[in-house]
Order: C-alpha cells, then structure tokens, then sequence
C-alpha cells in the first residue's frame, strides 16, 4: 500500500515561505512526477514527505495514518538521491543490505533479497566492489537496490538521473518506468526535466513558486493547459504565446500555439523571417520573426527545405489555439 | 610526462631539491653514527678514540633506560588515545549549529597556539601547583589535601599537558572530515532506518578513519620528541619517573657533556621511532590508500 494525501502542508524556512500550502492525493500504485523550474519547492515537498524536513503546517499521511510527526526511518519511504548518496566504504552488497540490517533482519533472508534485487538491476557481478568502482548509470541502480530491498511503501525519486550522461538518462528512464511496472508501487519522482515527466509519469503535478498549477495526466497537461505557465513549461519546442491585438481578435489576454499545430502557407495568416532552421531529419524546427506577432517556434515536417532568411506564412490549425484570459488561466 | 625526454628532464629538475634534502638528512644521521662509536666528552676532551659499543651497552645497561623507552610510549600512546577519542567528541560538538560558532572554534582552537614551555609553565604554576594552583584551591575547598599532581603523578600529568595541547589539532582535523560528509549520505541513512548511533557507527566511523590515521602518524612522530614539557615541568623527575628517550640523551648531552653517549642514545632513538612507524604503517598504512 502506497496512498499519500498532503493536506494544506506548509514550509516556511525563516521568514521566507517556500510552500504556501498543498494539497494532493497521490493513490497506491501511482507514478507521479513533480516538474517545474527550479527553486519551485518540487524537491522540498519531497524531502517533506520523506520526513527529512519538518513541516511548517498541515498534515501529511501515508495510508491513512498521519505521518507529520514521524521520523523518517518510520515512515516506510525510501529514497533514491540525486548523488546517490551510496555508502563509500562499503561493498556493493553491504549498501544494498544496510537498510535491512538496520531493521535487524536475519541475515539469510537479508542476503536473499538483496541477491533478488541483484538480479532485477543487472548487479549481480558487481556485489563485492565498491561504489567508487562503478560507472554512474551503476552507481544509480545500486542505490535503487537498496530503495527497493526495503520493499516500502512509496518510492521518492530526488532527480536521480541529472548526473548521467543523455543516452544512458533514456535508458534509465525507460528501467525506472519498468520497475514501476513490475513492482506496481507508488513512486513519487522530482525532476526539472519535462521530457522526463512527460514519458513517466501516470500523474504529473506542476509546480510553480511552491503553488500547484495543475494536476493531470501527461496529455491532459499538454491538451488541457490550465494557464500561461503550465502551457508554457509542458511541451518541448515550447508553446508560442501571442499578446495583442491578434490575441484579442479571439477575445482572449493571451492566446497559445503549440509549434506543432502552425502550418507552412504560401499566402495569408502571419508573414514572417526565417531566422533559425535546424533540420533533424524528422523534424524541421523553425524560429520564424513574424511582422506582427513576435517570433514564432514552428515545428514542420522533416521535408520542409527552409533556410534563414526565408520569408513564410504562418497558419494556426483550426480549433488548436488556447485561449488564455487576462488571469492567465484558460478560457472555456 | 608522457615523453622519455620529459621524463628526463623532469628528473633533472627535481635533483638539485632531492640532493639537497637528502645531504641535509644523512650528514647529522652520518655524524651521530660517528660520534656514537667515538669517546667525545666535552668536560675531558683530552681523552679520545675509538669507544665501540661501550656507549650502547651503557644505555642498554642503564636502569633508567627501559623505564625510559616504557615512558616515551606511554607518552606517546596516553596522547594518542587522549586526543583521538576526545578529539573526536569535541569535533562533533563544534560541528553542531551553535550561536557564536566561529568564535567558539577559535577558542577551541587556541592551545595549539601556546608554545610548549609556556603551556607546561601555565599548567603548573597555576592549575597543579600544590600552593597557589587552581586545583589544590579547590581541593582545600572541598577540605581534601591538595594533590601533589608533579610529584605523586608525573607521567600522568605530563600526559595531560601534552594531551591538552594536541587535542585541538585532532579536534581540527576531524572536524575537517566531518564536514566533509556528505548530508546527503546521512539523510540516506537516516532513511534506511539507522539511528544516531548507527549512523556514527556505520557511516561517521568509517569516513573518519583516514583523517584519524592522519592524526596519529603526524602526532607518534611530534610525540616521541617530546622534551619542552618535561624540562618545564618534572625535569624528569621525581627520580627518573618521568624520564623519556629525549631527556635522557638531554641529559647525557648537555649535563654530562657526554657527546659520544648522547649521540648513541639519538642513534637509539632513531631505532626506536622506525620501529613504531614500521608498526603504525603496518597497522594503518591501508587506511591511507584512496
């Protein structure tokens, strides 16, 4: 069983208010990610709910008991740090299996579990060397090993994967996720990194100033942005937000454009420079200048033969285009 | 240094240094070695030649000398276990978020700035002096006789002094490594369900142990010297209690103006200290690889 409710948790350190106050429901067996930029107070609701931090107010339980006051090691969460935070001196074995001692488990099952463990995350030959004597992407699945050994009851994740290099952070993410998977227990996962939360996560929360945006699944966050910021941070190129008079044509303060859903038109819509092309193949990712709305970040297809310089029209797809109100929230 | 040729010339470069540090170690040791074996006394220096091992069999014969040897490691083994064990309670406490913690490192830090004749005079004359010391008063306050630290107890007060002035640099190297532990490695622990003790034991113990080799190898080779503290203090004494190595060749050399003896005595010392470094790396060299 994993289910976390925060309820109006609060986190002032000094005088400064980190977290205003949350509320959340994270159900058993869910993949949630919290995103946002950083000093967004993502990784300090983590460490809340771990319990290495004190709240300021408000309650937080784990299956339905309060778990506000109780010292971590108590609250049957474990945790993956962003420096894997491995015990140097100790063999690769004895990391997996200090958590367990601790709890004064019997050393045979201790060993079994942690052989089990071994197994799942390809470390079975790396049991007797030290963590210095291990590559980083390693170094992250020992200290998964010793995350799940525990068998707890929720996973937090402190961006685990911001120190690998990008091809092994893909292969990873693709490991985390089939853990998941098979170990059907809830993780909580912290990352400033949208593709990351965009491709794990069953629920994302994004979080601004220490303020939920919203809380949705991946694509409800990409189709449904309930404002400015929340359209803005999801989706990579990032979404064209257009102000002005060509916004209030549609009787919105702002209106969003997902780079994706502007077409490439010989004549009409928004006329504009082609300043940056790069052409991946796939993909044509475009910076148009246009004459009116500012500059644009298109996503045409990979055929598309544009140079800087080129003079485009720009067309937003019918039905395609958020409306957002002076607030900055959606409009219906 | 890729290269034979800059490997050449690196070697070159390094030589004049190494020549030097290497005549300024084996003249005096050539020296002593010489002397050791000569008959050179300064109060009869028509006498001269050859002595043999006769300065050695004095030393080796001396009733004062096994005592002497016995006391140099007690010295050396009392400061160590002294400083160690509480240079490391001391480092935890100061490693706490304290108001005014800077000035109280400071402090803290103070004793290993007092010269060692001044620190033994200190000690003496004003906290174990049996008339005007700080603790014969507080003894007689609480209508006990005073102690007589220097004379009842000398060894061990000279311990305690020298333990006194030693015990911030351990405090200040360890406090170096404990601040050098990664939180997160703690806060990992402290989820992992290790408590205050454990995380000492499993996690705070184990980074230490390099620092705290550092620490007893820098302070053995300080230690075995030892001699301003005494001199100031028990000249040795009561008897020969409180004689180590160092006093006794002192005292061969500059009262009985006996260089030849002396000399043997420092060759003897010299013995002695590889001895316990063979030893210590033996037991602890390990702790220094990466």
């Amino acid at each position: 069983m994993g289910k976390i409710t925060l309820h109006d948790v609060r986190k002032n350190f000094g005088a400064t208010e980190v977290i205003p106050g949350i509320d959340l429901t994270i159900e058993n067996g869910e993949f949630v990610v919290f995103v946002g930029p950083s000093g967004c107070g993502k990784s300090t609701l983590l460490r809340l709910i771990a319990g290495l931090e004190d709240t300021s107010g408000g309650v937080i339980s784990i299956d339905g008991v309060d778990a506000t006051a109780l010292p971590p090691a108590k609250r049957g969460l474990a945790m993956v740090f962003q420096s894997y935070a491995l015990y140097p001196h100790m063999t690769v074995r004895k990391n997996i299996m200090f958590p367990l001692k601790m709890a004064g488990m019997e050393i045979g099952e201790a060993t079994r579990r942690a052989d089990a463990a071994a197994r799942v995350l390809n470390l079975t030959n790396y049991m007797e060397r030290k963590p210095g004597q291990l590559s980083g992407g390693q170094r992250q699945r020992v200290a998964i090993g010793r995350a799940i050994v525990r068998e707890p009851a929720a996973f937090l994740f402190d961006e685990p994967l911001s120190n690998l290099d990008a091809a092994l952070r893909v292969n990873m993410r693709q490991e985390i996720t089939e853990l998941h998977q098979s170990l059907k227990t809830t993780m909580i996962y912290v990352t400033h990194d949208q593709v990351e939360a965009m491709t794990m996560a069953d629920k994302i929360v994004v979080l601004n100033a220490g303020r939920i945006e919203q809380v949705g699944s991946p694509l409800e966050l990409y189709n449904q942005p309930k404002n400015t910021f929340v359209a803005g941070f999801i989706g990579s190129p990032k979404m064209n937000l257009i102000t002005g008079p060509e916004a209030e044509k549609l009787g919105a303060a702002t209106i969003g454009v997902r780079p994706e859903h502007l077409d490439v038109v010989s004549e009409g819509g928004w006329s504009g420079i082609v300043g940056l092309s790069e052409h991946l193949g796939s993909d044509t990712f475009l910076k148009v200048t246009t004459d009116i709305v500012g500059t644009l970040n298109v996503r045409a297809g990979g055929e598309v033969r544009l140079r800087h310089g080129d003079r485009v029209n720009l067309i937003p797809q019918a039905g395609k285009v958020h409306r957002f109100g002076a607030d900055g929230k959606a409009m219906a | 240094m890729a290269t034979q040729s800059s490997r050449i010339a690196a070697r070159l470069m390094v030589a004049p240094s190494v020549i030097l540090l290497f005549v300024w170690m084996i003249v005096p040791l050539a020296l002593t070695l010489w002397y050791s074996f000569r008959i050179y006394r300064l109060l009869s220096p028509e006498r001269s030649g050859w002595a043999g091992f006769q300065h050695y069999a004095w030393f080796l014969n001396s009733p004062d000398f096994w005592l002497a040897i016995s006391n140099t490691l007690l010295l050396v083994g009392g400061v160590l276990a002294i400083t160690v064990i509480l240079g490391i309670l001391v480092a935890l406490l100061i490693d706490q978020p304290v108001w005014g913690q800077g000035p109280l490192r400071i402090l803290v830090i103070s004793p290993f700035f007092v010269m060692p004749p001044v620190a033994a005079s200190i000690w003496e004359n004003l906290f174990m002096h049996p008339q005007n010391g700080m603790f014969a008063s507080f003894a007689q306050g609480l209508g006990f006789q005073p102690i007589l630290f220097l004379e009842s107890y000398p060894m061990s007060s000279v311990i305690f002094i020298v333990s006194w002035e030693w015990l911030p640099f351990a405090a200040l190297i360890f406090l170096t490594a404990l601040q050098s532990l990664s939180s997160e490695q703690m806060e990992a622990a402290e989820m992992d369900g290790a408590g205050a003790m454990s995380r000492f034991r499993y996690i705070v113990m184990p980074h230490m142990t390099r620092s705290i080799t550092v620490v007893i190898l820098i302070q053995t080779i300080f230690l075995l010297g030892i001699f301003g503290e005494i001199y100031t203090t028990t000249q040795g004494g009561p008897g020969s209690a409180s004689t180590t190595l160092p006093y006794m060749i002192f005292k061969q050399a500059v009262i009985a103006k006996d260089i030849g003896r002396a000399a043997a005595g420092g060759i003897i010392a010299v013995i002695l200290a590889n001895i316990v470094a063979f030893f210590l790396m033996r037991s602890m060299g390990k702790n220094l690889d990466a």
